[in-house]
């Protein structure tokens, strides 16, 4: 039986976990995910669960003790964001290559410069090539279930798993949640049993050794090949988690997408408003759909672009700025997908929400307006478009649209 | 544009940090959802420190709430403390068939002027004198929260008393002796509360 509760983001990954009860959990407290070791040492010390807290002094100790744990055959988790999720860089590439199914919780929030504690997917954005697994969620239902998901995968597939959630927004903000029963957490994610593990005696093995060239290429074609063959046990966990709980989880999410002319890519929490803006617009006739992507890595490269094949314009949104002069991080692979395809639409690119700038319901209305004056005029213009920065010097939007306007 | 049937009610509440408007916010989260609803209830974070303006905001619906912006234009704003009037444009976007909820030892007439012109209702309520007499102690976000029920008609009122009791009893388990202090914070703000 679900039970019916409300609570934070950060106390529902907490929960997830303490039904999981997994053996490690290695963390460093960092705004904002610090609520989540924060619930979790109570736990503990309420005697709730028998996970080993290892308190360290950094987060790239942190993942080292994950990485110790996971390669000794234990089930390990830990929590971070932004400057946190940074400093374990060099351990992140160091899991993934070991083939390391560690767990971790990313509360998604700006890098430092200037300084900001609230969200936008600088940090998991910049970890993208790291080859860990990304899960990304709108609300803090989706990030329980994600979570839950999280072990299932990432233990079949043999890959680290980052379960992502929006900063504050969601990992603070309280709303309504259905949490499943600890027996059914516990069957749905099952006992970790690896086949070969450092502590196992009889089969001796090295983890992490050096990798000379004739062998190095070699390990990250397997885990090239590795983040492909995720994609069907992702669908295939999701459908098990269906059957118990009848929430249904995909790569993406299609919105009002079937008769749609113009669409959103979206990732996490910002799509919920999105959303509304799509059912407002809808009111008034006008043909509007989103795309919320659920998971990043691997990237459904086939079905996001026949998806978005479905409409005549698309505007991809990220939260994070990759500096590259050719827009953020979703709208380049997504653009990029679309390169094969006979009747694909225009794409354009939005960087929003950096730092914490809010998305409103009237800035989607913007985007879709402009979606619509570019599938009037066949003319996509610049594709690499602001929405909510206020330099005027860069345009309302990041660029001139006056000459649409007439 | 268009707006639907069930849009959500929202709120905003303004405090300053150490005072407790955010743990009303997420009180009021609480009741609201054991009263069926659906909720959100999520401060703004920044470098919040103690006395600095903080602002904390509530959507109360019957349907799952998607939007995760802001709120720019609430049916209520709370104002916990009277002297953010100088500094903060508490007023701003709130719809006039609304109304403003100001701990205040001013009638509404009196604070009326300091609104910028707004017209809509303005209600008053001297949190800190029922903190005082019923807790010996000034934590104005208890009797703010019932004023904020009583003037919204959010959720029922009858339940709400009996929610709070139960959350109350929950929360001061090991110092029962604050629970009927609390509670009579609460009914004494819900009677005190002039609308103006």
């Amino acid at each position: 039986m679900a039970k019916r509760d409300r609570m934070s983001g950060n106390e529902a990954v907490a929960i997830a976990m303490r039904q999981i009860n997994p053996d490690v959990m290695g963390a460093f407290p960092i705004t904002p995910s610090t609520e989540i070791p924060q619930y979790y040492s109570q736990y503990i010390a309420d005697g709730k669960v028998d996970t080993e807290f290892v308190a360290v002094e950094s987060e790239h100790s942190a993942m080292s003790v994950c990485i110790g744990a996971s390669a000794a055959g234990a089930r390990a988790v830990t929590a971070t964001s932004s400057a946190g999720l940074a400093y374990m860089w060099e351990l992140l590439y160091v899991a993934a290559s070991a083939r390391l199914p560690i767990t971790m919780a990313v509360v998604n929030r700006a890098l430092t410069g200037p300084i900001n504690i609230n969200n936008d997917h600088s940090d998991s954005m910049g970890a993208r090539d790291s080859g860990w697994i990304q899960i990304y969620a709108e609300t803090n239902q989706e990030v329980y279930d994600n979570y839950i998901q999280a072990m299932p995968i990432s233990e079949t597939i043999r890959l680290p798993i980052m379960i992502c959630q929006d900063g504050f927004i969601t990992s603070h903000g309280v709303s309504n949640i259905e949490l499943m029963e600890d027996e059914e957490v516990k069957d749905f994610v099952g006992e970790y049993n690896p086949e070969n593990y450092l502590l196992k005696h009889e089969n001796p093995l090295a983890v992490g050794p050096y990798g000379i060239s004739p062998y190095y290429m070699e390990v990250k074609r397997s885990q090239a090949q590795a983040m492909k063959d995720a994609m069907p046990i992702i669908m295939d966990v999701a459908k098990r988690f269906e059957k118990v709980t009848g929430r249904k989880y995909g790569f993406f999410e299609e919105y009002m997408m079937d008769d749609a002319e113009v669409a959103l890519v979206v990732i996490g929490s910002s799509a919920g408003t999105g959303k509304e803006a799509v059912d407002r617009l809808r009111a008034e006739g006008k043909k509007v759909g989103l795309i919320k992507l659920r998971v990043f890595r691997p990237f459904p490269r086939v079905p996001l672009a026949e998806a978005m094949c479905k409409v005549k314009a698309v505007a991809i949104m990220d939260k994070a700025e990759s500096f590259s002069n050719s827009g953020g991080p979703l709208f380049n692979e997504a653009r990029n997908s679309l390169y094969d395809l006979p009747n694909k639409p225009y794409a354009i690119n939005y960087i929003y929400g950096l730092g914490g700038r809010d998305i409103t319901v009237e800035d989607y209305y913007e985007i879709y307006n402009d979606l619509f004056i570019i599938n009037e005029t066949d003319d996509p213009g610049d594709v690499y478009r602001y929405v909510g920065v206020r330099d005027s010097r860069f345009g309302e939007r990041g660029f001139d649209h006056k000459k649409y306007e007439e | 544009m268009t707006k639907r049937l069930n849009e959500a009610v929202e709120i905003r509440w303004h405090g300053r940090g150490g005072q407790g408007a955010k743990t009303a916010c997420l009180l009021l989260a609480d009741v609201a959802f054991s009263s069926g609803k659906h909720v959100q209830g999520f401060p703004e974070y920044g470098p919040e420190r103690m006395g600095a303006p903080i602002t904390a905001y509530n959507r109360i619906t019957d349907e799952h709430c998607k939007v995760h912006s802001n709120i720019y234009t609430p049916d209520y704003v709370v104002v916990v403390d009277e002297t953010l009037l100088k500094s903060v444009d508490v007023t701003s976007g709130l719809k006039e068939n609304g109304a403003l909820i100001i701990n205040t030892k001013k009638t509404p007439d009196e604070v009326r002027p300091m609104l910028k012109g707004y017209k809509g209702r303005v209600c008053a309520v001297d949190a800190e004198k029922i903190s005082m007499e019923t807790l010996g102690r000034n934590f104005p976000n208890t009797p703010m929260l019932a004023a904020v029920v009583k003037v919204s008609n959010v959720i029922d009122q009858e339940r709400f008393i009996k929610d709070m009791r139960e959350s109350f009893e929950h929360k001061f388990a090991s110092k029962p002796n604050v629970i009927e202090g609390n509670m009579k914070a609460l009914v004494k703000a819900m009677e005190e509360v002039k609308v103006g």
